[in-house]
């Protein structure tokens, strides 16, 4: 993956180059607004990581000038604003995740993957996600691992739903609480833990293969692990 | 490098408030409430005493034409009487007699082609002899008086045979009436208007002067003497009145500066300790840790800290964010049922974890106007404080009850618990920020939940109050009703939580 990350903190962008080559990536840095918009419009990035603010050019009109130009490549904005409207402020904008500061890194992480992940996805969702020999049925919100059917409440359906969609990466706790339950704040004590391990316990009791497995210190991931 | 002094600051400041002197009193007047007052009462006063006067100077007229008319009258009868007697001879010589009296009134007798027989008269209008019955009209007693008539009210008397007789009387009295009243309406207006200028300027310069150094009193406070306080005249009037409450309010302002200088005492203690923590830990770690293991769980350790730190520094930011009361534009319509069976469903697990039933009652259809990321996290941290503090004590049940129900205008929340509850002393402080029960400190938390949760709600014009639950703690919310929002399939995110449907169009914008 192709990351670039506009932010102005000399100290905060190397850290973040560093952190995102160490995982894997390519990771570009630029300065401030303006040089940010000129190494955007290049192309070619699969992620944008943008303060908010920054010289120059601000973040939000940054990702703004993007979108007028049809540059549809995903944003996620950082900021030290975290106030309820801020974030509606920033994706209103164009920007397509917001993290507020401080973050753990592998919440940023897990959420770029995500994003640039969403970006290769195909434009349709495919009806049926399949993990190993787990299977979900999303038009008939059915589950079934092999050939068992397993029963699931509505919100451990959209549970599971969102884990396989996102099968093979990292998706955090705060993630989960907001494309599931869409809240944004920080659940704070372990309030997803508890459904996820009851989740767990319908889909991986009693295989001999887990499908959910937590990550430690970041979150889940749906991954299979029979081969 | 050199530390320059800084001679403007206090200089500075003070210039930067303009101040008003009292050397430009007279351009300042016409600006007064004063000078504005006075204006007022002077055009009040001057109608009043035009209206007196012209009320005066009209009945003093009548009564005066009155008396007139009734002397004319009873000397008409008179001398009708002479000449119905004596003849037309006999009136003559009447009138001739009667007018050489001093103080006579006028007389004529004419023919009945209009020749002079006798009287006092002279000169009359032409063809004013011709009109029997009474009028006013000018005359001349005299030849040499015929260019400068005087008025009279007269009455024509037709005499057998064609001759006429006139009576008057000269109205010079009702006119020098005239005269006076239109005097003393001229002095009069003279006296209100200087009298009014005089109080206009005893005013002005009394109470302006009074004003003016509340003025500067509030100046210097502003310009940072905050013990100053206005003077207080003694005299109790409404100046002293305003000053007292003024004094009063920089009374409560000075308390509330006390009270947020404790505040902010509490939180700089509240957060060293924390960071004390986070130090020690390190510290302790880089002293006797052998391994890379122990130094990695240390340092785990010390991110779990900092995490907390961070949790603190947002909930502290966001409950001052609420405090100034600025969030008015990110409020809309919403369901609160779709909040609360939100809330219950994702706390109910845990709440299974804990020991503990989370029994939902929620009406339908509950509209308020506000926002629901904020309403949905005070709603959490009341449902967390329930789960964390509401193990049952000895008969109670284990359930937390959480319901929304319609009381009057308003819907009423409440989350309740069987716990040990909050002392009735205590339900006032536990609102505040880091205030937390000896009881509950070995418990997780800072003591921010349930004053991030108040001001929540006091942003949304409710009130939150805490109960007794005998035994436990019943925190209770009212929110005004809304309107129910018009529907709109298009709203994107919030689903009720009762719609079994996963949705696909939420699961995309991750």
């Amino acid at each position: 993956m192709r990351l670039l990350i506009v932010e102005d903190d000399a100290e905060a962008a190397a850290y973040l180059t560093k952190a995102f080559r160490e995982a894997g990536h390519v990771a570009d840095h630029a300065a401030d607004g303006l040089e940010g918009y000129a190494m955007a419009e290049g192309g070619g990035y699969d992620v944008l990581v943008v303060d908010r603010m920054l010289p120059r050019l601000d973040g939000l009109s940054l990702i703004r000038s993007l979108r007028e130009q049809n540059d549809v490549t995903p944003a996620l904005i950082l900021s030290a604003l975290a106030q309820v409207d801020d974030r509606v402020k920033g994706l209103r904008a164009g920007g397509d995740d917001y993290l507020p500061k401080p973050y753990a890194f592998s919440e940023l992480l897990a959420r770029v993957e995500v994003l640039s992940r969403r970006r290769a996805a195909p434009a349709s969702e495919p009806t049926t996600y399949r993990v190993g020999d787990l299977a979900l049925d999303r038009l008939a919100h059915r589950v079934a691992r092999g050939e068992e059917e397993i029963p699931l409440q509505p919100r451990e359906f959209r549970l599971l739903e969102y884990l396989m969609k996102h099968a093979g990466q990292v998706v955090t706790r705060t993630m989960l609480l907001e494309n599931v339950w869409d809240y944004h704040f920080d659940p704070q004590t372990n309030v997803i833990d508890v459904h996820v391990s009851r989740l767990r316990a319908k889909v991986d009791k009693g295989f001999e293969h887990p499908m959910i497995h937590t990550i430690r210190g970041a979150g889940y991931m749906v991954r299979d692990t029979a081969r | 490098m050199t530390r320059r002094a800084d001679p403007g600051g206090q200089g500075a400041a003070a210039q930067s408030i303009p101040r008003k002197t009292t050397t430009h009193l007279l351009p300042n007047l016409f600006r007064t409430t004063a000078f504005k007052l006075t204006a007022v009462y002077l055009v009040i006063f001057a109608l009043f005493a035009g209206f007196v006067l012209g009320y005066v100077a009209w009945n003093a007229r009548r009564l005066l034409d009155d008396q007139i008319r009734s002397t004319i009258d009873a000397e008409i009868q008179g001398l009708a009487e002479q000449q119905r007697q004596g003849g037309i001879r006999r009136l003559v010589n009447v009138i001739e007699r009667r007018s050489r009296g001093p103080g006579a009134s006028l007389y004529l007798v004419t023919t009945p082609v209009g020749e002079r027989l006798a009287g006092n008269v002279e000169a009359v209008p032409p063809g004013a002899l011709d009109r029997p019955g009474e009028s006013e009209i000018e005359y001349a007693r005299s030849v040499d008086t015929v260019e400068t008539p005087s008025r009279a009210i007269v009455r024509v008397f037709v005499l057998p045979a064609g001759f006429r007789l006139l009576v008057g009387r000269d109205v010079e009295e009702r006119e020098r009436l005239g005269v006076v009243i239109r005097r003393a309406a001229g002095w009069s207006l003279l006296l209100v208007f200087v009298l009014g200028c005089f109080a206009s300027w005893f005013v002005a310069r009394r109470v302006l002067k009074r004003v003016d150094g509340m003025t500067d009193t509030a100046q210097s406070i502003m310009a940072g003497d905050l013990k100053g306080r206005l003077s207080i005249s003694g005299t109790g009037d409404e100046l002293d009145r305003l000053a007292l409450n003024l004094n009063a309010m920089l009374d409560r302002i000075g308390e509330l500066m006390a009270g947020m200088q404790q505040v902010s005492d509490n939180i700089a203690h509240d957060l060293k300790t924390p960071l004390t923590r986070l130090r020690n830990r390190a510290e302790e770690a880089l002293r006797t840790a052998k391994s890379p293991d122990e130094l990695r769980a240390a340092l785990d350790g010390s991110i779990d800290e900092a995490d907390n730190l961070i949790r603190v520094f947002n909930a502290l930011l966001m409950i001052a964010r609420l405090e100034t009361g600025r969030i008015q534009d990110s409020m809309d319509a919403l369901d609160l049922s779709e909040i609360v069976s939100g809330m219950a469903e994702l706390y109910e697990p845990l709440a299974e974890e804990v020991g503990l039933s989370l029994v939902t009652e929620v009406a339908p259809e509950l509209h308020v106007s506000g926002n629901r990321e904020l309403l949905g996290q005070a709603l959490a941290n009341l449902i967390d404080n329930a789960l964390k503090y509401g193990q049952p004590v000895e008969a109670g049940a284990a359930t937390v009850v959480v319901s929304a129900a319609p009381v009057g205008s308003e819907i009423e929340l409440v989350v309740a618990d069987h716990g040990p509850g909050v002392p009735e002393a205590d339900r006032g402080r536990v609102l505040e920020r880091f205030v937390r029960l000896d009881q509950s400190r070995s418990k997780p938390g800072f003591g921010l939940g349930l004053a991030l949760a108040a001001g929540v709600v006091r942003l949304h014009g409710g009130q939150l109050r805490l109960e007794d639950n005998a035994p436990g703690l019943r925190v209770v919310i009212s929110l005004p009703q809304a309107q129910p929002k018009p529907v709109d399939m298009h709203e994107g995110g919030a689903l009720p939580a009762s719609t079994a449907q996963p949705n696909p169009a939420g699961l995309q914008s991750a």
